[in-house]
């Protein structure tokens, strides 16, 4: 099997600092797997998803997104944050259809088609999160989680490819999440896009995920990868068996490990 | 009887001014202060009614000159604020420049337009140019540059050109900023038209106020002043209305939240 994304050999040194962000760092990632990256603060997991969208060049070694080197922008790749930076002055409906504006062919045919078949669009893919009849409100008039739901539905309208999230459950609080990663489940199943996410909540990783990559702290690199098998689509109640809380204790202790190892060397 | 709170703000600023005029009036008259130094605002308003068809052709080429300037100078503003606002490097080499440019006292530089241009029209509306441009070129680039990176990032990930994120990101968000400014640069214009009219002009109101105080005419002087603040007011608010209705998502209405 070719990879879709290959990393090989890449490391990053921010310029102008000496800190070596990501140490020299192998993946290879499926098309349509779920990847997650799990590791303390500071391990260079949001470098990883910068450097796999060519936002930021390497330092050394090659990024290979679909069988070519990323040499800039990519371009159609999803991406979502902590933080859902929606524009305040569009309405909910409008902030998902601006990838539509952007990538083509959409682009071209935005101005015919914004108020008919991409707004339906926005509609239905606000629906499948829960938000539907909330395409006319503005950002501010929605709660933190309505927003974040808001975001992932910007990085799927033009059903990409790739989807880059960067701790995008992150801010909000355990409810909220959970029910946001049965969410984001069925989104992946429904169209499988290629998927890595980056967070710090173990459980997260091993519910979402099908591969884990393990990080240590700065300077990053992977620690161990650790596949998850468990049958899709995964529930809340099965990360509470024995066998997913034997794997979120296992990649508990090797973040432990690596940190007093990092400790101690300090 | 009972008012909404809107409309009670807009009475009692009416009154807060009728009474100013009020108050100026029984000042002058209980202390008998002398025409030569103030005078009455019913002599000011009797000037202004008496000689307006003589004031209005000066009246209209003070707005003109102001509203021109005004005009040229926002233009300018955006472009040069787009310019320095998208690029780190361009922000930096050319703000010590535009800091050093701003610093000039304007009426210094009317008597060097007046060399280029000859006294009347052109420079009056170049020193309102130059003057309200800066706050302008300051707020444009200021809005541009405090894009959140990670909103970029979000754009430039689905293949955005700079044109694109400046379009449907940057300009969007910087309009509060540049309307803001908008208010500060249509007062600085009338600052700057009516110092030029009083140096080098035969036409204006800044022109007609020199005169009169060369003749000793007082309550002409106030007159024009009077002109000037209406002028001033009656520009102001219609920045404000449109300012209003442009971004009126920058002005967060609470009573409409869900959350």
């Amino acid at each position: 099997m070719t990879a879709f994304i290959e990393l090989d050999n890449v490391s990053l040194r921010y310029p102008g600092g000496d800190v070596l962000a990501l140490a020299s760092t192998d993946m290879k990632i499926g098309q349509g797997d779920f990847v997650a990256v799990v590791g303390p603060s500071g391990c260079g997991k949001s470098t990883i998803l910068k450097l796999v969208a060519g936002l930021i060049p390497a330092t050394t070694g090659n990024v290979m997104v679909d069988r070519h080197e990323v040499r800039g922008p990519s371009k159609g790749v999803g991406m979502a944050f902590q933080n859902p930076t929606m524009l305040p002055w569009l309405s909910v409906r409008d902030n998902v259809m601006l990838p539509l504006k952007i990538v083509p062919p959409f682009r071209q045919e935005y101005g015919s088609k914004k108020k008919t078949e991409f707004a339906d669009r926005a509609e239905a893919l606000l629906k499948q999160v829960g938000l539907a009849g909330f395409g006319d409100k503005r950002p501010w008039q929605l709660s933190g989680g309505m927003l974040q739901r808001a975001s992932l539905c910007r990085a799927l309208i033009h059903e990409p490819r790739l989807l880059l999230l960067d701790e995008p459950f992150g801010a909000l609080d355990q409810f909220t999440r959970e029910e946001l990663w049965s969410i984001m489940q069925s989104l992946w199943l429904d169209k499988k896009p290629t998927v890595i996410l980056v967070t710090h909540d173990l459980r997260e990783a091993c519910y979402l995920g099908t591969r884990i990559y393990m990080m240590s702290a700065r300077p990053g690199r992977i620690l161990d990868i650790r596949d998850v098998d468990f049958a899709r689509p995964r529930t809340l109640a099965m990360t509470f068996t024995p066998e997913f809380t034997a794997i979120v204790q296992h990649l508990r202790m090797q973040i432990a490990d690596s940190r007093g190892v990092a400790l101690e060397a300090a | 009887m009972k008012l909404d709170p809107r409309s009670r703000q807009r009475l009692l600023s009416v009154l807060s001014v009728l009474a100013l005029f009020l108050l100026w009036e029984l000042i002058c008259r209980l202390f008998n202060v002398s025409d030569l130094v103030l005078p009455k605002p019913s002599q000011i308003f009797k000037v202004l009614f008496e000689r307006l068809p003589a004031l209005m052709p000066h009246a209209t080429q003070t707005l003109f000159t102001t509203v021109v300037g005004f005009g040229l100078g926002v233009l300018a503003g955006v472009l040069i604020g787009v310019m320095i606002g998208s690029s780190k490097l361009a922000y930096d080499v050319a703000y010590p420049l535009l800091v050093g440019f701003n610093s000039i006292p304007k009426v210094a530089v009317v008597p060097i337009f007046v060399v280029w241009f000859g006294a009347g029209t052109v420079p009056a509306i170049l020193t309102a140019m130059t003057i309200s441009m800066f706050p302008v070129v300051v707020n444009v680039a200021t809005g541009l540059a405090t894009t959140e990176p990670e909103l970029e990032d979000v754009l430039r990930a689905l293949g955005a050109s700079k044109t694109d994120i400046l379009w449907n990101v940057g300009l969007p968000r910087t309009m509060p900023y540049l309307f803001a400014s908008l208010k500060i640069a249509i007062s600085l214009a009338f600052v700057g038209s009516v110092l030029s009219e009083t140096v080098a002009a035969n036409r204006g109101i800044g022109n007609v106020m020199m005169i009169a105080s060369g003749n000793f005419d007082v309550p002409l002087v106030f007159a024009g002043l009077f002109i000037l603040a209406f002028l001033g007011v009656a520009l102001y608010a219609i920045f404000s209305f449109i300012e209003h209705k442009v971004t009126g998502w920058a002005q967060r209405k609470t009573d409409f939240s869900i959350a």
